[in-house]
């Protein structure tokens, strides 16, 4: 087993809510790939700016209208270089799930039609299905699905069959939130591109997790969210490609996104305020600001080492547990998040057992309604692995298992 | 966040009789012919509860049920299905009652006539993400009853 990559016994300590006791129990906080928790740094980003720059952005002339506008777009600024992208492509959205309705509504929508197919796979979260079903109706285009294997990995044969035409647009995720798969993005992205076939990323679980360079990875549109990567809840980001969030028309219209309005008509500001109608979530952009310098000064490279070792850890771990089903890839196409089974056990009671020990982790379909359909699971239980779990967190959710296996005995 | 002393959850949550319910379900699998189907769901979770009854003259003669989920739905649904088999229909109501006040409303089960062996799923209350599971079949059944006293006597005889 190599030496973790970080000191996580240290990184512990930057994040107050880990002392919290939970049942009489030390907190193991094993779900943060559904929200991660946030470090010291982050809440005080977030306190000081309403102490101390609190006012709205791109309007007033006064101090604090300066100074709450200079830390919005020092926020975009910070987030375009973790990601190596263009700022004017930065785009803040809410969220993951808006980031893609914007680029659904604004760009699929716009552009296709009944001839036209689009391409997800069927390990995506609702977030990243729902939207093009939507679009699908609204356009009378096509979708289809690449499958997955029985490994829990993309079909890849099957994926460059469908990135032909009529296919024009591919959405997929770059980490699965069930299996930890890491997709091969880069590669897919350059099958699409020879077709023309235009592509958007979810990058929820991606972004937080590894070094994403957006340069090399040449996707269009690209979306993650705020509080699975340290941030705060309210903030999203949508990386889109300038040229594209230029030719297309806004999503939401309103104040903060104009250029000249008459009664008739309005002409629109420039990306990428454009797609950002009305007072945006500065309060979370300077969150998020200080999220990014804290998974950078820690280094993006030690986070994905960390994790990539303790989910070794884990998986070689729980391979011990009788009765135990994982489901998803190992090595290093896996990524911190390990869904499992226990034979005979429901996963919510899994789940329920678990937190009387203290131990947080995920039970259900994890918005993954057809992968769970897929892998002929109703539901799962699941682990989720982050910068601040350690070796002694993984030990206590096997002692944890070992319980619900005892209960739950005939 | 208020600390809770450490508790034993095989006397309060999964007890000992929730637990041999679950393994060995009673009443499982559906009647056909049957005068009551009602079909139960917790997006949420994704529990889901099929629920038939056979019912001469006001009394419930047959119950039968599929369903999928953890252990307290599928132990509520067993264990509700043992006490409804034999009762008139307004006794089931009653139940529906007094295990909604149980459950629901913090009462005692003491204090609550019939309850019987559902007392064992007293210990629910504490986990309010899970009192739905136990609600479940009994959602089902009431909105099933419904649709019966409706006048809906599904064809069969
Ligand atoms: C892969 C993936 N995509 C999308 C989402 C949606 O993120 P959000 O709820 O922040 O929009 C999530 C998280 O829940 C996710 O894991």
């Amino acid at each position: 087993m190599s030496a973790l990559a970080l000191d996580a016994e240290r990184v512990r300590l930057d994040f107050p809510i880990l002392a919290e006791r939970v049942n009489g129990h030390r907190l193991v906080y094993l779900d943060s790939a559904a929200s991660s928790q946030k470090p010291e740094v982050v809440i005080e980003a977030v306190s000081d700016y309403y102490r101390h720059a609190n006012a709205n952005v791109h309007r007033g002339v006064h101090a604090l209208g300066e100074r709450a506008t200079e830390l919005f777009e020092s926020a975009r600024t910070a987030v375009a270089g973790l990601v190596s992208a263009d700022p004017r492509g930065v785009v803040f959205v809410r969220n993951t799930t808006e980031g893609i309705n914007l680029v659904a509504q604004a760009f699929a929508r716009e552009r296709l039609g009944p001839a036209d197919r689009i391409v997800c796979s069927e390990m995506e979260h609702h977030s990243n299905l729902v939207p093009w079903q939507r679009v699908r109706d609204q356009t009378g285009c096509q979708l289809a699905y690449i499958p997955v294997t029985p490994a829990g990995e993309l079909d890849l044969e099957a994926a460059e069959a469908l990135l032909r035409p009529p296919t024009r647009l591919l959405s997929v995720a770059h980490v699965s939130n069930v299996l930890g798969t890491i997709n091969p993005v880069r590669e897919l992205v350059r099958m699409a591109h020879r077709e023309g076939i235009t592509v958007c990323v979810d990058g929820a679980q991606a972004v937080p997790h590894m070094p994403v360079d957006l340069g090399e990875l040449d996707a269009d549109f690209y979306a993650f969210s705020g509080h699975k990567m340290c941030g705060p809840t309210g903030i999203g980001v949508l990386v889109g490609r300038p040229q594209l969030l230029e030719e297309m028309p806004p999503f939401l219209t309103g104040g903060s996104m104009i250029s000249v309005v008459t009664l008739e008509r309005t002409t629109w500001d420039e990306i990428p305020h454009k797609f950002e109608a009305g007072t945006p979530d500065i309060g979370g952009a300077a969150g998020l600001r200080a999220a990014v310098s804290y998974l950078e000064s820690t280094g993006m490279e030690a986070v994905q080492g960390h994790g990539a070792a303790l989910s070794d850890y884990a998986i070689e771990a729980l391979s011990e547990v009788p009765g135990l089903t994982r489901y998803g890839p190992s090595g290093a196409n896996q990524l911190g998040i390990l869904s499992f089974n226990l034979s005979g056990v429901h996963p919510h009671d899994v789940g329920t057992v678990l937190d009387r020990y203290g131990v947080a982790v995920r039970a259900g379909h994890h918005c993954c309604q057809p992968l769970m359909r897929r892998l002929g699971v109703a539901a799962t239980a699941r682990a989720s692995l982050y910068l601040y779990n350690t070796r002694e967190d993984v030990d206590t959710l096997l002692e944890a298992i070992g319980e619900v296996r005892r209960i739950f005995s005939d | 966040m208020a600390q809770t002393e450490p508790v034993s959850l095989d006397d309060e949550l999964f007890r000992e009789i929730i637990l041999d319910h679950y393994r060995h379900p009673r009443h499982r699998g559906l009647l056909d012919p049957a005068d009551m189907a009602s079909h139960g769901h917790n997006p949420l979770c994704g529990d889901e509860v099929d629920l038939s009854l056979r019912v001469r003259g006001g009394q419930v003669e047959g119950v039968g049920f599929e369903g999928q989920g953890c252990s307290i739905s599928m132990a509520s649904t067993s264990m509700m299905s043992e006490e409804i088999q034999g009762k008139s229909l307004e006794q089931a109501h009653e139940l529906i009652g007094r295990f909604r006040a149980m459950l629901l409303e913090g009462q005692d089960p003491s204090s609550l006539a019939g309850i019987g062996d559902l007392e064992a799923l007293s210990g629910v209350r504490r986990y309010a993400s899970r009192v739905k599971c136990a609600m479940l079949p009994w959602t089902t059944l009431e909105a099933g009853l419904k649709q019966l006293e409706g006048g809906h006597e599904p064809a069969g005889d």
